[in-house]
């Protein structure tokens, strides 16, 4: 039996934002153990109160460097909601590459540069220059299609420029897109690598009975909009999205929590396979054989593998759609805006989990009220949780303080957390 | 890290350099992560020692610190205080950190209780106004844009390693713009602050179709009363003039002055109907 234990990690580190984890055995009895987000406040959603609806996605999208464009589609989303506006196919079909390509690059960044060195025994990526130049070429490569791609379809890869509600400024050309379909089909190699890698990383073995939110597809793998389901059998419309978010603000923390029918829930890449297996590309569900993932999957880091599965989806599924967007003559795509009272939900699926933008306008297209529910926010009463069992757990071995300490880094790491983003 | 590094034979110290940041996106930071073709270059050329969004180790031992995001928190002013006084050189590193960034969007409300509650209800959560860097620590330069462009943080991270002078645009985007050879987006219907907003993004937005919001702040001369004389002749409304300089906090003197004419403008066309 553990008789004491006192970690105190302030400002955890290789995540995005600021988060403590705190835990205390004392004579096998655990007297404390949770995860703070101290990060500051921002209010993106008082900023938007008395602005004129075309400013949404271009400010909401800076509520985050990593998933900005997974902000501005789900800001576009929630304004044609309001405002009755159809995206057509082209667009449609536009953004969902878009979507997958930050998709790709967020989570090879996961994967290789924050969550990497754990499991090589490093602090960082940097040594890993050094030590394994494959490693960091491949992975450097895969980025690079994903950013390129994100270049030239939304203009920059970090708050997106093109992106507008009714369409784009602007569209790619051809052999440009052409260009990205060469480089995503050469990539198979590249995700064959990637797979071997993780597959010869030990996961550690810990399980909690977890409920799992995400979109629920209807014929593909779920990105954007359409209905949410939990795994304990919730369903509801994008429009209802608070009873599936039931935010409320806890001691210690700058984000809001979320809670379902349990007194936590998890988004993002594991939460959406174990939603969704069966329509994932069958390349991809190849990969989770191979990585010995199958759904339920209750373990936490095999987040990590789940999010590998989606880039493998994401890069034969990005194939598909440029096929699509190749086989007619791309078409100027911008409709004009008339707005409207009313009000609008878009959700969609970022790279952490499931991201809502809520709006209500006035008849003159003004804001009234935003309202923003963000993938890590929903997963920090899971991780809290998590951490807690986890010290429970370990109050009951023998394991050495530090590797504790290792494993509660890892923990909250495998969640891919963008705590800025959930202090919005 | 790699070998040596040397400038034209001489050898050359890498500078130990380090990255924080308050209230921001982190996306600045993660631009640092990009541009894979020259990235491993670029981080051969120092010695990061702090690092908190990509690295474990953390060091005081640092020459330049890269500060990202904007002050809105007493902790923060204490935190930033601390690393003025590690660091020889202190870099605002984006808009937040050069003008509070779009943060200081909710200073237009002068009810900061009202801006809490809005988000977090009855439930306390400490803020200030925001402010950018240069309110409370000496800066030594500033590194523009929403988000900052790699390719000009790789030109200034050079020149500091080599003992290079670092020059930032003083002129318009819209020379920029003109040398790519672009139309005028005021032709396509797209207002712009091109002609006030300081170059050196290459004019990212206007050559993508989207007009200028000015994330880089003001050109060295700017004629204000000239732009918005263009937004009126174009059709615009003070409104979008004063929604695109107010977004990043750069034209902080000009849209108070131009809220209040647009207000004045509002009660009379109201009187009038």
């Amino acid at each position: 039996m553990k008789l004491s234990c006192n970690i105190d990690i302030r400002h955890l580190t290789r995540v995005e934002g600021h988060g403590n984890i705190r835990i205390k055995i004392s004579d096998g009895k655990v007297v404390e153990a949770k995860w703070e987000v101290v990060e500051t406040p921002r209010f993106f959603e008082a900023m938007l109160v008395g602005k004129h609806w075309e400013n949404a996605p271009y400010i909401c999208g800076r509520i985050c460097g990593i998933c900005s464009i997974g902000h501005t589609l789900a800001s576009i989303r929630a304004i044609e909601n309001a405002f009755q506006i159809q995206p057509t196919v082209q667009t449609a079909r536009l953004r969902l590459l878009l979507k997958h390509m930050e998709t790709l690059q967020s989570h090879i960044l996961h994967l290789y540069f924050l969550a990497a060195p754990d499991f090589l025994g490093t602090g960082s990526v940097l040594p890993l220059i050094n030590s394994h130049p494959d490693v960091i070429q491949r992975a450097l490569r895969l980025k690079m299609i994903a950013n390129d791609a994100c270049d030239i379809i939304g203009g920059r890869r970090i708050h997106p420029i093109r992106t507008v509600v009714g369409g784009f400024t602007m569209l790619p050309q051809k052999k440009e897109l052409d260009g990205i379909r060469q480089r995503l089909a050469a990539a198979a190699p590249d995700l064959v690598a990637s797979a071997e890698l993780f597959k010869s990383f030990a996961t550690p073995s810990f399980v909690r009975e977890t409920e799992f939110v995400s979109l629920k597809g209807e014929n593909d793998y779920p990105f954007i909009g359409g209905e949410m389901i939990s795994s304990d059998g919730v369903r509801h419309k994008e429009a209802d999205y608070r009873k599936m978010t039931n935010e409320y603000c806890v001691k210690g923390s700058t984000s809001k929590w979320s809670k379902l029918s349990r007194k936590s829930f998890a988004v993002g890449a594991l939460a959406r396979m174990n939603n969704n297996f069966g329509m994932l590309h069958s390349a991809a569900r190849n990969v989770a054989s191979e990585l010995a993932f199958a759904p339920v999957c209750h373990n936490p880091f095999m987040c990590n593998v789940a999010q590998l599965v989606e880039c493998v989806h994401v890069v034969y599924d990005s194939i598909s759609l440029i096929d699509e967007l190749l086989a007619l003559p791309l078409q100027e795509d911008r409709q004009t805006v008339s707005p409207r009272k009313g009000c609008g939900v878009g959700a969609i699926e970022v790279p952490r989990g499931i991201l809502y933008h809520y709006y209500e306008f006035n008849a003159k297209g003004t804001l009234v009220k935003a309202d923003c529910v963000i993938p890590t926010s929903q997963n920090h009463a899971n991780i809290h949780h998590d951490i807690e069992e986890m010290a429970m757990q370990y109050s009951q071995t023998n394991v050495d303080d530090r590797d504790i300490e290792l494993l509660a880094q890892m923990l909250v790491r495998s969640y891919d957390p963008c705590i800025s983003c959930s202090v919005h | 890290m790699a070998g040596p590094i040397s400038f034209l034979g001489v050898p050359l110290k890498r500078p130990k350099v380090a990255f924080f940041e308050f209230t921001a996106c982190e996306g600045c930071q993660l631009q640092i992560l990009n541009n894979e073709h020259t990235l491993i270059g670029f981080l051969n050329l120092v010695e990061i020692v702090n690092f908190r969004e990509a690295m474990t180790e953390r060091s005081d031992d640092y020459e330049i610190a890269f500060v990202e995001g904007s002050i809105s928190r007493s902790d923060e002013v204490e935190r930033l205080l601390e690393i003025r006084r590690n660091a020889r050189i202190l870099i605002a590193f984006g808009s937040c950190a050069c003008f509070g960034g779009v943060n200081q969007l909710k200073n237009r409300f002068a009810d900061l209780d009202w801006v809490t509650k809005e988000v977090y209800g009855d439930f306390p959560v400490e803020t200030d106004e925001v402010h950018p860097i240069a309110d409370y620590v000496a800066v030594d330069l500033n590194i523009y844009g929403c988000p900052v462009k790699k390719e000009e943080v790789e030109q200034i991270v050079t020149n500091l390693v080599v003992g290079k002078s670092v020059k930032i645009p003083d002129f318009p985007v819209c020379m920029e713009c003109k040398a790519k050879e672009n139309i005028c987006l005021f032709e396509l219907g797209e207002p712009c602050l091109g002609p006030v907003t300081r170059a050196g993004c290459d004019a990212w937005c206007p050559s993508n179709r989207r007009g200028c919001w000015g994330c880089r702040g003001p050109a060295g001369v700017v004629n204000m009363d000239q732009l918005e004389e263009i937004f009126n002749n174009y059709g615009f409304k003070n409104v979008e003039l004063i929604d695109r300089l107010e977004c990043f906090g750069g034209f902080t003197d000009f849209t108070s002055k131009l809220r209040t004419k647009a207000a004045c403008e509002q009660r009379k066309t109201e009187g009038r109907s």
